[in-house]
């Protein structure tokens, strides 16, 4: 038999090929005949009233050749949209601008050059207004509305949880600890900015949208929602995701600039190209994290955990633009109750208007989760400390058990499969913990500054269930479409989306497994809302929980019809016919068979009678419950004294991700989503100033890690798979940058535990560290 | 707007154009000459997608004027393949899954190969080092430095 790459092979992706000899497909590679270029001119306040825009200079510079502006728009009404959230994002501004960098007018010219000279020469007067960037000042009476379409600058509150039992089990606790937690502002960074090629037909009245998207066909469908009354009715929307280079969550928000593009591409009559620098990429576009979150924890008198209260302000800019599932304005956040075995829980969050740019999209994280696990891994390690308790054990006696699975959470999730206790403990016997404590021990007697952090995480992924989860009303299923040629080839479409994650060769693994039909031999497509079936898109880990399980279930129903068509070629009963690998064969004489390439072909040339031709299946997949991806991570550092550096000598990250796909793949996923858990834990942060300037807008002042500063990552696994999905998988995309960050926080604050030291807000910057060394008697003196 | 007649070899094949004097080496190589396997990731030389070979040197091609590499010899992705057979990188990040979107690759392979040719015995140290001023957001650079490693180990066997 052939070697079919199915589950659990690590065969080498696919998808190389192009992307190593520069045959990628990206957005900014597309050029259409008679395409123009669109550049945006941006506003330099942060809240301002757009007194005059004078374009006179700007139109006669060589190649400019027209300007879009807010009033332009609002004769079509198209300079609002909706977002996802129920509320509204200006296209472009026709009187006030609200955060600095935003959209205020679209240069369209022959070239980059041009475009970019006429947004220099466009002259726009500004009349500065009050500015407020602190959510907490924002919801203080009398702060400058940010708003004046809002009566204040709160935007909604939500809560979960049994706010009276959460209060009483609180008061009740021989043990409550307390901390105020901030995530800061941070941006996602794939290192291609987000562009498209807008193109209008006027003949036929059909546009094509080649644009960087995560989820093509829910945005054809927002396209739809946006400019539906001029005419852009969704079938008449053709939305193409070239290759994408790399996405985390950026890629799935409609920006201005995308509007924008297709407004000029309607108006002229032709192709309009608009590609983003990564000044404005991370100036303008979609933000992460922004969360304060009060915390508390509290445990009996055997340190047994007893209950959880968390209250959030979250900081959303001037709109809430979030990409949330629409029943779940705070993301996901209700996993903050964690790992671990108690009953008693109540969270609230509390959301603000600032003069800051939108977003709240995910940073490589399910909805909010990476906040949430940030939130009770912090907690859990300073509970321990306080009593005394190694961190470690402190977990270990609080875990869920293996046996409570399925396990109904405080705030209503059921977790569907774990064993915690293992992961945690396979993490310590590889990084060696009881040895390292004795050598922090020894050291901190010396004087040294060692430290180990543990995260022993619980994701919520693979949003979602129909009855929970939808994005404007369409229900977050997704989809496969699998066709079999008469070679016993096949071509598959997804609904989903790539960015790297290579489903071209994880998907076709999954096939493979199902049909018998090597994983070299399918074709994987995704990104053109022409040629594949509805799905709602990657992000949230969410492919293989649901694209992945669709494709499993459709190979499923093939593999029917082609027991029928075997059954005719065998002249045998079908339920005499056994399945192997990559053939039906009769019950117990095994060379008479017929393997899926027989059966292919018999498919168009020989069907049994009464049976439809072909050999294909759709099935569109609504899971009956989210997966509960999780894991433990152990981080080592060292901390100099001198200059606050922190050094991570080890990190060792045992996943659990249930059934793997290709481990390969998995494993390159787990290293990536650790440098992002590594990044904004010690590195990344956006910040603004009282008048709402970015510090932090361009790669010279926001620091992605380089291959110097990354940890040398070590993995390890563990699986309990899934119990409700049809190959047991979980999803691993963001397990790592979830988990991660409060690996590092706790270990940098186990370090300095014994001076004092009780928490540390990330990026752990050395300056930070040498600050708090310094406060506590513990820098190096010269 | 002055222009420039420059007169180039890519990927072995002399290419002769009219340039404005501010036309960047990245915008002559992508859109001038249609090569769009050199990529661009930021606008302050921080990320490294766009890296070529200049007459053998790595440099960041959005901070060269295309005027200025008037007479030289650039090598981009496109060029290292040759005759079907890829470049012992090329290999090198395949076999390791040194690559997860592609958009940092071309770059990563170039700064790569100028590596190994200053250093064809390098550390992992040498290699992080080396790598540098590439930015990849999606591998934590584990298999980008096992890729250079293979590429190292398969090139000393070649000379």
């Amino acid at each position: 038999m052939a070697e079919i790459n199915g589950l659990g092979k690590s065969m080498k992706r696919k998808e190389d090929a192009r992307f190593i000899q520069g045959k990628g497909n990206y957005i900014e590679d597309i050029v259409l005949p008679g395409m123009i270029w669109l550049d945006i001119v941006r506003s330099p306040y942060a809240h301002a009233r757009i007194v005059n825009i004078d374009t006179s200079k700007a139109a006669k510079i060589p190649g400019v050749l027209g300007f879009i502006t807010g009033k332009d728009l609002e004769k079509y009404n198209l300079h609002w949209m909706p977002t996802l959230m129920s509320d509204r994002q200006m296209v472009l501004p026709t009187d006030t601008v609200k955060y600095q960098a935003q959209e205020v007018v679209g240069v369209l010219a022959t070239d980059r050059y041009a475009a970019a000279d006429g947004v220099a020469a466009v002259e726009i007067d500004y009349e500065p207004l009050p500015v407020v960037v602190d959510p907490f000042k924002a919801l203080q009476p009398g702060a400058p509305k940010v708003r004046e379409d809002k009566d204040s600058n709160h935007i909604w509150h939500w809560e979960a949880g049994d706010r009276e039992a959460t209060d009483r089990a609180i008061r009740q606790a021989a043990t409550v600890v307390k901390q105020r937690i901030y995530i800061p502002r941070i941006h996602v960074a794939s290192i291609e900015t987000c562009g498209c090629v807008a193109n209008w037909d006027p003949i036929n009245k059909h546009l094509t949208m080649y644009m960087t998207t995560q989820a093509p066909h829910a945005i054809r469908t927002v396209i739809a929602l946006v400019a539906g009354h001029v005419g852009l009715s969704e079938e008449n929307i053709r939305v193409i995701s070239p290759d994408i280079g790399g996405g985390f969550g950026g890629k799935v928000p409609v920006y201005p600039g995308y509007v924008i593009a297709i407004a000029a591409s309607v108006l002229l009559g032709k192709p309009v190209k608009w590609i983003e620098d990564r000044s404005e990429n991370l100036q303008a576009d979609s933000f992460a994290r922004d969360y304060h979150m009060d915390c508390e924890l509290a445990a009996d008198g055997e340190g047994r955990i007893t209950a959880l209260r968390i209250k959030t302000i979250a900081d959303h800019g001037y709109t809430d633009a979030a990409a949330n599932p629409s029943k779940y304005p705070a993301g996901l956040f209700s996993i903050c109750t964690g790992s671990y075995d108690y009953r008693t829980a109540f969270t609230e969050v509390d959301a603000a208007y600032t003069n800051k740019p939108p977003g709240g999209i995910a940073y490589r994280c399910s909805f909010r989760v990476t906040e949430a696990v940030h939130a009770i891994e912090r907690m859990v390690d300073i509970l321990a400390h306080e009593r005394g308790e190694d961190p470690a054990d402190f977990r270990l006696k609080n875990f869920i058990k293996k046996e409570q699975f399925p396990y109904k959470s405080p705030l209503g999730w059921e977790f569907d499969s774990g064993d915690y206790h293992a992961a945690l403990q396979k993490a310590m016997d590889m990084i060696g913990y009881r040895e390292l404590r004795k050598e922090q021990a020894e050291k901190r007697a010396r004087g040294e500054l060692m430290g180990i952090g543990i995260s022993s995480f619980t994701e919520v992924v693979g949003a979602g269930p129909s009855h929970q989860f939808d994005i404007l009303g369409i229900k977050m299923f997704d989809s496969a479409e699998v066709r079999i040629h008469p070679t016993g080839k096949a071509i598959a479409r997804f609904g989903t989306k790539s960015q790297g994650q290579g489903h071209e060769t994880t998907y076709a693994q999954i096939l493979a497994q199902e049909l018998g039909i090597p994983a070299e031999h399918i074709k994987v497509e995704e990104g053109d809302t022409d040629t594949a079936p509805y799905g709602l898109g990657t992000y949230a880990s969410r492919s293989t929980p649901t694209a992945g399980a669709a494709a499993a279930v459709a190979a499923r129903r093939i593999r029917e019809k082609a027991r029928k068509i075997a059954a005719h070629l065998l002249e045998s009963a079908e339920e005499d016919l056994v399945w192997e690998v990559d053939r039906f064969y009769v019950k117990g004489s095994p060379s008479r068979f017929k393997t899926i390439q027989d059966i292919a072909l018999a498919a168009y040339t020989n069907p049994p009678p009464g049976v439809e031709a072909g050999l294909e299946a759709t099935f569109y997949y609504d899971p009956p419950n989210m997966t509960f991806p999780f894991g433990s991570y152990i981080c080592v550092v060292d901390i100099d004294r001198g200059t606050g550096q922190v050094h991570v000598r080890r990190f060792v990250a045992v996943d659990d991700c249930g059934t793997r796909i290709n481990p390969m793949i998995v494993e390159g996923q787990i290293h990536g989503g650790l440098t992002m858990g590594f990044a904004p834990a010690f590195m990344e942060q956006i910040q603004y100033d009282e008048n709402g300037n970015i510090y932090g807008g361009n790669f010279m002042d926001y620091l992605l890690p380089t291959a110097v500063e990354t940890p040398r990552w070590e993995t390890g696994k563990t699986v309990t798979p899934s119990p409700h999905h049809p190959i047991g998988a979980k999803g691993v995309g963001e397990s790592a940058t979830v988990g991660a960050p409060a690996a590092f926080v706790n270990a940098v604050v186990d370090a300095l535990w014994h001076l004092g030291v009780r928490h540390i807000d990330i990026p752990i910057t050395p300056d930070k560290v040498w600050q708090v060394l310094k406060a506590h008697g513990a820098a190096a003196e010269e | 707007m002055s222009t420039h007649k420059i007169t180039v070899t890519v990927n072995g094949q002399l290419r002769q154009a009219e340039v404005p004097a501010r036309l960047l080496l990245v915008h002559f190589i992508r859109e001038t000459l249609g090569l769009t396997g050199t990529h661009i990731g930021c606008d302050t030389t921080s990320c490294g997608a766009c890296t070529v070979l200049l007459n053998g040197r790595a440099v960041k091609s959005c901070t060269v004027l295309a005027v200025q590499a008037n007479g030289s010899e650039i090598t981009t992705v496109e060029g290292l393949a040759q005759n079907g057979k890829l470049h012992p990188i090329q290999e090198g990040f395949h076999m390791e899954h040194g690559l997860q979107c592609g958009f940092c690759t071309p770059g990563m392979m170039l700064s790569a190969i100028a590596l190994l040719k200053q250093n064809p015995y390098p550390t992992e140290d040498d290699i992080r080092w080396g790598l540098s001023g590439n930015l990849c957001r999606c591998t934590g650079y584990v298999n980008i430095v096992r890729a250079v490693q293979y590429a190292a180990e398969k090139l000393r066997i070649e000379n």
